[in-house]
């Protein structure tokens, strides 16, 4: 039994089932992000724990109390929206007190929270100026100001960076992160963006086509993705997914490749699991992250099994802090990721040092992971 | 709000622009001609008019006319002046402009905000009732008047404009708040605030335009009806517009033009004053969700 407890929920417009059977179950303090794709569920899932959606079978509890038709008001949740939902006629302080006038909270704790929340959130000098007079980051600063003051069990965020700029955005990432830290409160988030999946949850919860492919740490999500999708949308530049033939040489198992020009490029594989050796001599998708193709100066010199390999390199991309060079590898764009200084050129022949203990292999039928 | 602005508007040079202002000022003025008539032939005494020349300045200037419009005039039978007609149609235009926005306003929020099944529908018949021709209704707007028993009242002319108001003050509502964020009425929601506590407290703060375009447009139609005026609220409870017909039409003395003027005057201050004063919000509210900010 958690916190926030979602049983076998699931979600159907009229004959259209949107949202399969999802369990997830979060722990006090954590914070759980749902990410995907737009249309993959996410936002309707957030709407149901929020009850703003009904849920059409399972059952959704906060604190073991099952919260299924239960009024959005009565579930001691508070929630940031996408636009902020700042009501534009009243002033800041105003929007910040409304949820507690509307629970019949007296004037003076209203006015006392709001304090305490302004003066945590540093928008005191805002409090008697509209939403339309504010900045968009002042505006989300409101928008949670307004979300903890009822200090609810459990807090939703909506997409709540979307709408701000890059640099902003990444200020106001952190401030979260710190606000979470800070205060422990149990937050459920959603995002599109993997990066503030990545940075911010306790725990992932990967979501695509109304299921959830991947519930798990963003460690274990980065570094043991269960399928193709969960791979190539975690992480940016994406996974590199490379079709390979799994083959048995000299007693070790290699992946085999086809270079830019046709040569053959076999990497072996170190330790690895009991399930590769039903697939060996067929097809297999070898994903392998661009951060784990390097030159051999920048490999990792923790890694047990680094790999060479000699291919045309087809453009560099210099950006700043790395440069990622992109090479053709069995007929696709194969990006690596190096040190900003690496000796790389286009349209010439580099040893490219590739860390096998990174890599993983999938089923290129079901695109589900193998081992 | 995007205003014609001298960087937008195409460069001219200063002739051309002269010539413009002119051609603007001759029909500026040709539109107020009428008005000015009016106005001119109100303060002069009958024998002026009468004497020939309608278009000349009054030579001697008096105000008897109105006074006389307002009250001493002869209205069908009695001398009375136009002045508790005037308040007949106060008392009638007022609550049936009130009645009918609050009801519209109500039916936009749940029509937008609180959908159901065959609310499309309920709409659709709604907006049919705005293309209902005024003559089809008057008999049986008639009998249920009689079983009401407030036929041939101004209570009546009331519920006949309210009734008749609200299919338009919907469609009004209805768009206006069709483009106003559903997630700010979650976010009361998650707040606690029930139905009507979001109607008072976050949608109506914010429809002035629309409320300003639907007064305008309600009580102008209200202020000027004849044909229900005419049709259901003789004698005592006329409104202004029957009573402004019946000053003219008087069969008995002389024909008193510029009492009539004045009556005139008097029947249309009150739409253009409800133009002067929240015309700037019609504009505004009629061409909000067109563009944005």
């Amino acid at each position: 039994m958690g916190f926030l407890d979602i049983d076998n929920v699931t979600k159907s417009y009229g004959a259209v089932e949107v949202l399969h059977r999802v369990d997830i179950s979060v722990e006090e303090g954590e914070f759980l992000v749902l990410v995907g794709p737009s249309g993959c569920g996410k936002s309707t899932l957030l709407n149901m724990i929020a009850g703003l959606e009904g849920i059409t079978s399972g059952e959704i509890k906060i604190k073991d109390r099952v919260m299924n038709g239960v009024h959005p008001s009565k579930r001691n949740i508070a929630m940031v929206f996408q636009s902020y939902a700042l009501y534009p006629n009243m002033t800041v302080g105003q929007n910040i007190t409304f949820g507690l006038e509307m629970h019949g909270t007296p004037k003076e704790e209203r006015d006392k929270a709001m304090k305490e929340v302004a003066q945590l959130l540093q928008i005191e000098p805002l409090l008697t100026r509209k939403p339309g007079q504010l900045s968009g980051g002042q505006r989300q600063r409101v928008a949670m100001g307004r979300a903890l003051v009822r200090n609810p069990d459990v807090f939703l965020f909506d997409e709540p960076l979307s709408n701000l700029d890059a640099k902003l955005r990444v200020d106001m990432r952190t401030e979260i992160k710190k606000l979470h830290q800070r205060l422990g409160t149990t937050i459920v988030y959603v995002t599109h963006d993997q990066i503030e999946a990545m940075t911010l949850s306790t725990r992932i919860a990967v979501m695509y086509n109304g299921y959830v492919q991947q519930l798990g740490t963003p460690k274990e999500i980065y570094d043991n993705p269960a399928n193709l999708f969960v791979a190539t949308f975690m992480g940016s530049p994406a996974m590199n997914v490379l079709p390979a033939k799994l083959e048995d040489r000299n007693g070790a198992l290699h992946a085999v490749l086809t270079g830019a020009d046709g040569q053959e490029i076999a990497l072996r594989m170190e330790n690895a699991p009991a399930a590769y050796q039903s697939y060996k001599g067929s097809e297999v998708m070898l994903g392998i992250r661009p951060e784990a193709i390097t030159d051999p100066e920048g490999a990792d010199r923790n890694a047990r099994n680094i790999q060479g390999l000699t291919n045309g390199v087809t453009v560099t991309e210099p950006a700043g802090a790395d440069t990622f060079v992109t090479m053709t590898l069995s007929g696709k764009d194969c990006i690596a990721r190096m040190r900003a200084d690496a000796d790389v050129h286009a349209g010439q022949p580099f040893e490219f040092a590739v860390n096998m203990d990174k890599a993983v292999l999938f089923d290129p039928k079901t695109e589900e992971r193998i081992g | 709000m995007a205003v014609a602005s001298s960087d937008t508007a195409i460069r001219t040079s200063r002739m051309t622009r002269a010539f413009i202002y002119l051609f603007l000022l001759l029909f500026a003025l040709f539109y107020l001609l009428p008005f000015g008539i009016m106005l001119v032939n109100s303060l002069k005494p009958l024998s002026e008019i009468t004497g020939g020349n309608m278009i000349a300045l009054p030579r001697d200037w008096t105000i008897e006319p109105w006074l006389s419009a307002w009250s001493t005039a002869q209205i069908g039978v009695e001398p009375t002046g136009l002045r508790p007609y005037f308040m007949n149609s106060l008392m009638m235009a007022i609550p049936a402009v009130l009645l009918s926005t609050v009801v519209g306003a109500l039916n936009g929020y749940v029509l937008t905000k609180w959908r159901f099944r065959g609310d499309t529908i309920i709409f659709g018949m709604l907006l049919f009732s705005c293309f209902i021709p005024f003559q089809i209704v008057l008999i049986p707007m008639a009998r249920i008047l009689g079983i009401l028993q407030i036929a041939g009242t101004t209570p009546g002319l009331i519920l006949v404009h309210f009734v008749y108001g609200i299919g338009f003050t919907t469609l009004y509502f209805r768009n206006y708040y069709a483009a106003f964020p559903t997630e700010l009425v979650r976010a009361a929601q998650i707040d606690g605030a029930g139905f009507f506590q979001i109607f008072w407290r976050i949608m109506l703060p914010s429809s002035g335009p629309i409320i300003a375009v639907s007064f305008i447009w309600q009580f102008t139609n209200i202020w000027n009806d004849f044909l229900f005026g005419a049709s259901f609220a003789s004698g005592d409870a006329a409104p202004m517009t029957v009573a402004l017909n019946n000053l003219v039409n008087s069969s008995t003395g002389v024909r008193e033009y510029n009492v009539h003027f004045a009556g005139a005057i008097m029947a249309a201050a009150p739409t253009l004053l409800v133009y002067i004063v929240a015309g700037r919000y019609f504009v505004r509210g009629l061409m909000a969700g067109s563009v944005k900010g």
